[in-house]
């Protein structure tokens, strides 16, 4: 009877090593820079809420724009009211896959380079994406920084002053500590 | 000893079982989304209406220079060029001190009056993790009239006699992004009025609203209602044009108030629309970031 328990405690122990781990956060930081001709344009959210699968390479991003905080009140209106749409499109998100999550050794410290393909909302609009970005493995704590552009055009963000005072790619910098 | 290790074993057995269970098949695409707190900003497109207080605050550490301008009476015809030969203005500081609170002087050109006051959100509306269908905040104005008496007059002033109060709370909803509205309950306090049969406290209800007409253009009302009335004043009635630039709001109006002060604009204002005593004024404003938010301060590009 003790033998058989044991041998079945190890089996499950076995199992419960090979199930998902899951890492989160709600901290992670988000920025973007438009700037366009004159005025500096940036906003940053530290409320980025992400999680990822280890065994899949499963992720997603899930970003309030109205927590995006700029230099002042009025460009922070203008990128809700005029921009973003925020009433009606609440929430930017990412939703895929880090598809070389096996390269990624979560014990030993180090930078990982992955590729993350997906499909980014933004503005209500969802369009197939593929970029780069590192884990970095600091002693069992992943940190996942990327920067890429967002083309505002293709996300259905419209404004006069896009591809003037505005930047028509915003550049965005993401840095998620798990 | 064996029992109480089977025991153990099978307990072991079962909390591995259960958070296996929980731990597998993870699917983060069709995970339930958390409800997040969502506050409804933008109500109004400017920390005044017009005249009157708006549920607006300016933001947290950014300095506002306000200048309030109304020309003179349009009925006064071409010779006066409709009033814009005469002005009448105030111009004043707001900071916010943080993210409910701001504070505010002013000096108008009416009675040489100095005025300073505070707003503070009490409660935001909202939604996810809260419903709460109203913004409410609090606004208190104090007033001087620093204006010097006519030494020949019967009854020269002391210095506590030219102050005055306005009390003010503040309930406003945004139905949506192209229409808000706003009631302000207001008690105006004079230390000292014309004669003893003249109340010194003035109760009124401010209605205003705030629709949309495109994206940078909004068409604005503000009407206060008293309650009790000085003799020969009527209530104000100002319409107005927010205009949104990439810098600032630029606010043109319409209205029959002459000042520019709580207690002058909803107590004392001279003109009426039915005469035709209706002047232009706009407000422009010039915001500086004196404190930026945390969020930029470690942010390089």
């Amino acid at each position: 009877m003790k033998k058989l328990l044991l041998s079945i405690l190890s089996v499950v122990f076995i199992l419960q090593l090979n199930a998902q781990k899951v890492y989160g956060t709600k901290t992670g930081q988000i920025s973007f820079n438009a700037t366009g001709e004159a005025v500096k344009i940036i906003g940053v959210n530290n409320q980025v809420d992400s999680k990822f699968v280890e065994s899949t390479g499963q992720i997603i991003f899930g970003v309030l724009i109205k927590a995006f905080k700029f230099e002042n009140q009025l460009m922070e209106d203008h990128f809700n009211e005029n921009y973003m749409e925020s009433t009606k499109f609440p929430k930017a998100d990412f939703k895929g896959f880090i598809t070389n999550i096996k390269e990624v050794n979560f014990s030993k410290n180090g930078d990982y380079p992955i590729v993350v393909e997906g499909t980014l909302t933004i503005h209500g609009v969802g369009n197939k994406t593929v970029t780069k970005g590192v884990i970095s493995v600091q002693n069992g704590v992943p940190v996942i920084k990327g920067e890429f552009a967002v083309s505002l055009k293709q996300y259905g963000i419209k404004g006069s002053y896009i591809g003037d005072k505005i930047a028509s790619d915003a550049s965005i910098k993401l840095n998620c500590k798990y | 000893m064996n029992k109480h290790f089977n025991k153990f074993c099978l307990t072991v057995l079962l909390f591995l079982f259960a958070a296996s269970v929980q731990s597998q098949e993870v699917d983060l695409f069709n995970e339930k989304e958390e409800k997040t707190k969502d506050i409804v900003t933008a109500v109004f497109k400017s920390s005044r209406i017009v005249n009157g207080q708006s549920i607006e605050n300016v933001g947290n550490g950014v300095l506002d220079l306000k200048i309030l301008h109304r020309f003179g009476n349009i009925s006064q015809g071409a010779y006066n060029l409709f009033g814009l030969d005469q002005a009448s203005m105030r111009i004043g500081l707001d900071y916010g001190v943080n993210n409910r609170l701001m504070i505010g002087v002013g000096r108008s050109t009416f009675e040489k009056q100095y005025d300073a006051f505070f707003k503070y959100k009490l409660v935001q509306q909202q939604t996810g993790l809260k419903e709460i269908p109203v913004s409410i905040s609090l606004a208190s104005t104090v007033i001087y009239k620093s204006l010097k008496d006519d030494p020949t007059a019967a009854y020269l002033s002391y210095v506590s006699d030219k102050f005055s109060f306005a009390h003010q709370i503040i309930i406003a909803r945004k139905f949506n992004d192209y229409f808000s509205l706003q009631l302000t309950p207001t008690l105006v306090h004079y230390n000292l009025v014309a004669n003893s049969t003249m109340p010194n406290d003035f109760k009124s209800l401010g209605i205003s609203f705030r629709q949309r007409i495109t994206k940078r253009l909004n068409f604005t009302t503000e009407y206060f209602y008293s309650v009790n009335k000085i003799d020969g004043y009527n209530d104000p009635l100002t319409f107005g044009l927010d205009i949104e630039t990439g810098g600032h709001v630029f606010q043109l109006h319409v209205t029959n108030a002459t000042g520019m002060t709580e207690r002058t604009f909803i107590n004392e204002t001279a003109g009426s629309w039915a005469n035709g005593d209706v002047r232009f004024g706009f407000n422009i404003t010039r915001a500086f970031t004196l404190k930026k938010p945390k969020e930029l301060r470690n942010t390089k590009w």
